[in-house]
């Protein structure tokens, strides 16, 4: 793919080929104005991107570590490399989106902030960075979800944010999703709403992107330095897509690297019962954009489902149903019982628990033995540690969830 | 139908009484006797909500009866069939998020026209931002109202009025649906603002359920859109729901008293 056609195709008019766009009731459409006018401003501005990389230096410890990976490489028989994420402050990937959006709301003069959370790591993120600068955090999270995720509802109440149990459709973050719009419609003139994937109207997707694409930057450097050349393969787990948009974009013009996407297949792809919007789903707008959506026939949408509360979600970043339909990217699954293996075998080997939704791109490696050649690196995005799932894993039926 | 209706109003003075149901709510066969209720009553226009699962704009009241609804397995198509077995005399106007009416395809105006449906309002699809579906509901043969927020710049409001047909739909306050105790203070304000700019009938709605605020608003807009206030009172009975719009067409017509 040519770099020209990938350039109009980067989300500038907030389209990614036909996905994307901006379905939103007009009471936000001039905050998303003027969010775009902030955000552009702010990416011209060497000012802005001096106190983000401080803060992503000494607060966030970035670079993240390129880490090897010996033993899981004999079992995969390639080497492969783990871009380490979950050693980022606050243990995943998140903490790159929610501290550069904090600062863009700081420009913009929005001191509330409003954030959806699944698994709870991208609240956790985000009422870290408010408390770090000061700005009050409300958190929108299911009760199913602070069910699982009870550990990381402590610590966003221990650092001051406010949490808000959702009890309405699923209980998940399809649903906190929709309430923390909600509050932003009510509220968009004085809170800035930190969405924590690359979903949502525009400009979020793009500007997601834009703050997670680091992890890329970092690891294409990285993989040169220490590998001596690029990976055969990047791998990354998708619910709303940003760890896997973050580093897929450094790569997007090699073309001899193959992106893989891996989703969430929960009990079967053909249960009815999984989060496989880009295999399964079809075209449909949801939180304010086009893209692949688990739907009924009536364009209601279907309740997705995980064992991992950060992939449970119907829709996909638009971005990433580009890339399926372009064939830049090749989408996979693993069920919840195959994530649980994933999850045992990359601490048993390496001493280095990830969270559950990684678990999903670790069990699909693991599964690849003879795809890739015995000097074709692989870089799988490590995008959290597993310390908020080992609860979760432990309870007695665990593998049936 | 909707442009003889409010150029009737005007030449006689009144105010039009706009009054949101969801299609399906309480239960499909209540939802007919509440409409064919709110048509005796006084209403002049008739919002029908199609259901969806995931109503982003709406607060707690429409979210329930929206609920409730597919639970009586009433979607889009439900709706439009019990808008054809209603056979109101009021011009119906469907008020649906914008995923429902894709799932639906493409002839499903033409089918909601067949259905006695006069127009469609979309909740997330702001003038701009799809041209091509925006053309495809503007150019078809329902009228295509547009809605305005208290946010929208008056540069913005102006080009919404020229987009818009039959009437614009003026968002009074931020936030989802739900009804308010007080009206905004500067309502009054934003209306004079879209009405500079828009030859259109202007009709305020969200937070209105009472027949004082029906008035107030009245005084300065041609209509108002009553919707959670119905469907809660819809929520007890048939009859509450068709009493309180009988008393908000009292407030109204008192407007020009
Ligand atoms: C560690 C981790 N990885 C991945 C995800 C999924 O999100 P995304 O696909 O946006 O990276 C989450 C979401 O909560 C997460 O916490």
């Amino acid at each position: 793919m040519g770099d020209a056609e990938m350039v109009t195709q980067d989300g500038m008019d907030g389209r990614f080929g036909a996905f994307g766009g901006r379905y939103v009731p007009e009471t936000l459409v001039p905050a998303l104005d003027e969010l775009e006018r902030a955000l552009e401003a702010a990416l011209a501005d060497p000012a802005f991107d001096a106190e983000l990389s401080s803060m992503l230096t000494h607060y966030v410890g970035r670079p993240s570590a390129l880490c090897d990976a010996p033993r899981f490489s004999a079992h995969v028989g390639a080497p492969v490399w783990l871009k380490r994420e979950d050693l980022n402050h606050t243990g995943a990937h998140k903490i790159n989106n929610a501290l550069a959006q904090a600062l863009l709301a700081l420009r913009m003069g929005k001191r509330r902030i409003i954030a959806e959370t699944g698994a709870g790591q991208h609240g956790v993120a985000t009422a870290t960075v408010c408390a770090r600068l000061g700005l009050e955090c409300v958190v929108y999270m299911g009760e199913e979800d602070m069910r699982r995720q009870r550990l990381n509802v402590y610590r966003m109440r221990l650092m001051g944010a406010t949490v808000v149990p959702v009890t309405a459709g699923t209980r998940t973050l399809k649903d906190a999703t929709t309430e923390a719009i909600r509050d932003w419609v009510t509220t968009c003139p004085t809170s800035h709403y930190i969405i924590g994937s690359v979903v949502g109207p525009a400009p979020y997707p793009r500007m997601v992107r834009e703050f997670q694409a680091i992890i890329g930057r970092e690891a294409r450097t990285q993989m040169l330095e220490r590998a001596g050349r690029l990976p055969r393969a990047v791998v990354a787990c998708v619910g709303g897509g940003s760890n896997a948009m973050g580093i897929f974009h450094a790569f997007r013009n090699d073309a001899q690297v193959e992106l893989v996407g891996v989703e969430a297949a929960g009990h079967g792809l053909d249960s009815g019962a999984h989060s496989a919007s880009l295999l399964r789903g079809t075209p449909g707008v949801l939180h304010g954009s086009l893209s692949y959506l688990l739907q009924d026939a009536s364009g209601q949408v279907h309740p997705a489902h995980s064992i991992s509360a950060g992939l449970d979600y119907p829709g996909v970043g638009p971005e990433h149903a580009y890339l399926k339909d372009a064939g830049r990217a090749t989408y996979v699954a693993v069920t919840d019982a195959e994530a649980l293996e994933g999850f045992a075998l990359l601490g048993r080997l390496e001493g280095i628990i990830p969270a559950l939704e990684t678990a999903h791109a670790v069990a699909w490696i693991a599964a690849q033995r003879g795809r890739w050649a015995a000097d074709e690196p692989v870089l799988l995005c490590v995008s959290g540690r597993g310390d908020k799932d080992v609860a979760q894993v432990s309870e007695p039926g665990a593998g049936s969830a | 139908m909707l442009t003889d209706r409010f150029s009737a109003l005007r030449a006689g003075g009144r105010r039009a009484l706009v009054c949101y149901a969801t299609a399906g709510h309480p239960d499909p066969v209540r939802s007919i006797a509440l409409w064919q209720g709110l048509e005796e009553a006084g209403a002049d226009v008739l919002e029908v909500g199609v259901p969806f699962s995931d109503p982003m704009a709406d607060g707690p009241v429409i979210q329930a009866s929206s609920q409730a609804a597919l639970a009586h397995g009433v979607t889009l198509d439900g709706a439009l069939a019990l808008v054809a077995r209603a056979r109101l005399g009021i011009p119906v106007v469907l008020f649906s998020y914008l995923n429902p009416l894709l799932a639906a395809g493409p002839d499903v105006l033409r089918r909601a026209a067949d259905a006695g449906v006069h127009g469609v309002l979309v909740t997330d699809l702001p003038v701009g931002s799809d041209p091509e579906r925006e053309a495809w509901l503007g150019d078809g043969p329902l009228a295509f109202v547009r809605l305005v927020a208290p946010t929208t710049p008056q540069e913005r409001m102006a080009e919404i009025a020229r987009h818009g047909r039959g009437f614009v739909y003026l968002i009074s306050r931020l936030g989802v649906t739900g009804v308010s105790a007080q009206l905004p203070s500067d309502l009054p304000d934003t209306i004079a603002r879209l009405r500079a700019v828009c030859a259109l009938p202007i009709c305020v709605g969200f937070g209105v359920s009472r027949p004082e605020q029906a008035r107030a608003i009245g005084a300065h807009a041609d209509g108002v859109v009553v919707g959670s206030a119905i469907v809660r009172a819809a929520d007890a009975s048939v009859d509450e729901a068709v009493s309180l719009a009988r008393a908000l067409r009292a407030g109204l017509d008192g407007a020009d008293a």
